[in-house]
C-alpha cells in the first residue's frame, strides 16, 4: 500500500486519471481530493466524464492511466478492500423489481454477510429512515421514480459505508421527489459519511457539497467552495425580453452599469440577462425603474440562480449545450 | 480459499439464487412461457407430424419423441438464463453486485444453480406431459432417473453457453435474436424429432456428429433401454465428453465477460 501523497485525513484521491474508450476520451487526467466527512460535489454536462470517474473509484472499470485511493486502498490493487468500504447508488439501481422493498434490503444485507435477523434489522430501519414503511411490503416495481431511488439509496447504506459515491441521485425526480432526496441527503451526510456527489445541477452542488469541483470534457475546469465558485459565475441573474426589437439597444443602454460585467443579449429572442452578483432583489428593482425611465417596455422580468449554463458560459466563454453538440459533432 | 471465504462464497451464491428463484415464483407466466412451448412441441409431434415420421421402435413414435422434446427443453431453457443476465447487465444491477464485496463467482453460480433447478421442474413436468399421451420408460427407475440427469447436466452446460452470450450482448433483443440462431439448427438437425438417416446426406454429416444428438440418443437409450433400435453405444462418454467440453471452454468465457460488463 504506496499512497505517498494520500494524508490521513483524505478519503478520496485522485491523481492524474485517464481513460478512453476507443476514440472518446472520457476522463483527460483529472486530479482531486476529498476531505473526510466532507461533501465533494462534481459538476458537469452530459458526456463530461462524471460516471467514468465514478466508474473507476468505485472499481468498475480499470483507469488507462493514473492512481485513485479510497480509504487508503488503491482502486485496482485493493479492488476488494475498497469493495468493503463503499456505497454506490445513482444512474444504476441495484432493485429487482419483483421483490418488496424489504425483500430488496434483506437481500443486499446477506450479501454484505449480516445474519439474518441482522439484515432484517437494517432492512427495517433503513425502511423507516428512508419513509417507505407503508410500501415495505409492495414489489418495488410498484413504487414511483422517488421511492425507487430512495430504496435504492437505501440498499447502497446498508453496510454503513464509510464513502458513498452518488451519481446523479436527482436526475429525472420531480422537484418535490428531489427536495425530499437532499433532505435524505443531508442527514446521512450529518453523520459523518464521506459522499461524492455527482450533478448537473448547480443548485444541488450548491445545496449539498462543501467542496465543488466542475468537469468539461474530461478535464476539471475549476474547482473551490460553492461560493468561490458562485462569485467567480456573479451570483444571480436579471433576465427579460424586449417585444419591441428596436428598443433592445435603449434597454442594454439603461441598464448597462447595473451588473457585473457586460449585459448578455440573444437578440433572436430579444432577451437581456445581467449577472448581479447577491444584490437580486435590489438589482431586480433598480431594473425595473431604469426601463421604465428610458420609457422601454419589457416582458418576463425575473430573477433567476445561475444555471450551470451560466457556469459554462462563465468559465469556458461557450454554453454547457454548445459542449453536448460538440460531443456529438 | 480460505474456509471462512468459501463459507462466503456459498454464502453469496445461495443468497443469489434464492433471489433468482424468488423472481421466478413472483412471476409464474415465466414458468408457464418455458412449459408452454414444449407441452406444444410434444403433442404436435404426437399427434400431426408423428404419424408422418416412421420409426421402428416398440411403443411407436411417442417413445421416440420424448427423449428428443426433453433434450430440446433443456437447450431451449438456457435462453431465459442469457435474457436474464442481459437484461440486468443492461439495467446495471450487475455493476451494483460487482461493487459488494461478494465472491466474484456468485452471481453466475447463484443463475445457474436456479434456472438449473427451474429447468428440473420443466423437465418434470413434460415427462408428465409425454406420460399423458403415450410414453412409457422401458429403461428401469435408475436409468429413468440417469435420463433425467443426462438432460439436466447437458442443460447446465449449455446454461454456460447462454450466461457468456448474455453477458457479452447486454442487450435483450439481440440475445433472443441471437438464441434463436444457435438454438434451432442444433436441436432440429439432430436425431431429436427423426432419424437423422431421413436428412440429406450433407445435413447427415453435421447431425451425426454433433453434441444434441448424441445427447438425445443417449437419453433415448436410458428412456427405453439399450436395445438393437435404441443402442446407447458410444453416445453416453460422447454426450459426457461434450458436456465437459463445452463447460471448459464457456465457463471462462462467462466468467471473464461478467468481470468486464461495464
Ligand atoms: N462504455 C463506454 N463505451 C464507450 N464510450 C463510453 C463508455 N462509457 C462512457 N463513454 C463515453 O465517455 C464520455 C464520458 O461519459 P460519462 O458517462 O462518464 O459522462 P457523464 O458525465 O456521466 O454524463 P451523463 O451526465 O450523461 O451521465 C462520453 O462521451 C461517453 O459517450
Ligand atoms: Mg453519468
Amino acid at each position: 500500500m504506496t499512497a505517498p501523497t494520500n494524508a490521513g485525513d483524505k478519503a478520496i484521491v485522485v491523481e492524474g486519471l485517464r481513460k478512453s474508450f476507443g476514440k472518446v476520451e472520457a476522463l483527460r487526467g483529472i486530479d482531486f481530493a476529498v476531505q473526510r466527512g466532507t461533501v465533494l460535489g462534481v459538476l458537469g454536462p452530459n458526456g463530461a466524464g462524471k460516471t467514468t470517474a465514478v466508474r473507476i473509484l468505485t472499481t468498475l472499470l480499470q483507469p488507462d492511466a493514473g492512481r485513485a485511493f479510497v480509504e487508503d486502498h488503491d482502486v485496482v490493487r485493493e479492488a476488494a478492500a475498497v469493495r468493503n468500504v463503499i456505497g454506490l447508488a445513482g444512474q444504476s439501481t441495484a432493485i429487482v423489481d419483483e421483490l418488496t422493498g424489504h425483500e430488496n434490503l434483506e437481500m443486499v444485507g446477506r450479501l454484505h454477510h449480516l445474519t439474518r435477523t441482522q439484515a432484517r434489522a437494517r432492512a427495517g430501519d433503513l425502511l423507516a429512515q428512508f419513509d417507505l414503511e407503508d410500501a415495505a411490503d409492495r414489489a418495488a416495481k410498484t413504487y414511483s421514480g422517488g421511492m425507487l431511488r430512495r430504496l435504492d439509496l437505501a440498499a447502497s447504506l446498508v453496510a454503513h459505508p464509510a464513502v458513498l459515491f452518488l451519481d446523479e441521485p436527482t436526475t429525472g425526480l420531480d422537484p418535490r421527489s428531489r427536495l425530499a432526496m437532499w433532505d435524505v441527503i443531508r442527514t446521512l451526510v450529518a453523520g459523518g459519511t464521506t459522499l461524492l456527489l455527482t450533478t448537473q445541477y448547480l443548485d444541488e452542488a450548491d445545496e449539498l457539497a462543501d467542496d465543488i469541483i466542475v468537469i468539461d470534457h474530461g478535464q476539471v475546469i475549476a474547482e473551490g467552495t460553492a461560493e468561490e465558485l458562485k462569485g467567480r459565475i456573479g451570483g444571480d441573474v436579471v433576465e427579460f425580453t424586449v417585444p419591441d426589437r428596436s428598443r433592445i439597444d435603449d434597454a442594454i443602454a439603461a441598464i448597462d452599469t447595473l451588473g457585473e460585467g457586460d449585459p448578455v443579449l440573444d437578440r433572436h429572442r430579444g432577451q437581456v440577462a445581467i449577472r448581479v452578483g447577491s444584490r437580486g432583489s435590489e438589482a431586480l428593482v433598480e431594473t425595473v425603474r431604469r426601463l421604465d425611465a428610458a420609457g422601454v417596455e419589457s416582458a418576463g422580468l425575473s430573477l433567476r440562480r445561475p444555471s450551470l449554463d451560466d457556469v459554462f458560459l462563465a468559465l469556458t466563454g461557450h454554453a454547457a449545450a454548445a459542449v453536448a453538440d460538440e460531443v456529438t459533432a | 480459499m480460505t474456509e471462512q471465504s468459501l463459507r462466503w462464497a456459498v454464502n453469496d451464491a445461495w443468497v443469489l439464487t434464492w433471489r433468482n428463484l424468488t423472481v421466478w415464483r413472483r412471476v409464474p407466466a415465466y414458468l408457464v412461457f418455458t412449459i408452454v412451448q414444449p407441452t406444444i412441441f410434444t403433442l404436435l409431434f404426437r399427434f400431426v407430424f408423428g404419424g408422418a415420421i416412421p420409426v421402428a421402435i416398440p411403443g411407436g413414435y411417442v417413445n421416440y419423441l420424448l427423449p428428443g422434446v426433453i433434450g430440446q427443453t433443456a437447450a431451449f431453457a438456457t435462453m431465459a438464463t442469457a435474457i436474464s443476465l442481459a437484461i440486468e447487465a443492461q439495467k446495471g444491477v450487475i455493476d451494483r453486485l460487482r461493487v459488494m464485496p461478494i465472491a466474484r463467482s456468485a452471481v453466475l453460480l447463484g443463475r445457474l444453480a436456479a434456472d438449473g433447478f427451474r429447468m428440473l421442474v420443466t423437465l418434470l413436468v413434460i415427462i408428465a406431459v409425454g406420460y399423458a399421451v403415450g410414453f412409457r420408460f422401458s429403461g428401469g427407475v435408475g436409468a429413468a432417473l440417469g435420463m433425467i440427469a443426462l438432460a439436466e447436466a447437458f442443460g447446465l452446460a449449455l446454461c454456460c453457453v447462454s450466461m457468456f452470450i448474455g453477458l457479452a450482448l447486454r442487450q435483450e433483443e439481440a440475445v433472443q435474436a441471437f438464441g434463436l440462431i444457435w438454438l434451432f439448427p442444433l436441436t432440429f438437425v439432430s436425431s431429436a424429432f427423426v432419424p437423422v438417416q431421413s436428412m440429406p446426406g450433407w445435413l447427415q454429416a453435421f447431425a451425426v456428429n454433433q453434441p444434441v444428438t448424441h445427447v438425445i440418443n443417449a437419453l433415448r437409450a436410458l428412456a427405453l433401454g439399450d436395445t438393437r433400435v435404441t443402442p446407447m453405444g458410444d453416445n453416453l462418454w460422447l454426450s459426457i465428453v461434450w458436456i465437459a467440453a463445452i463447460v471448459a471452454v464457456f465457463m471462462p468465457l462467462a466468467v471473464r465477460a461478467y468481470k468486464r460488463v461495464s
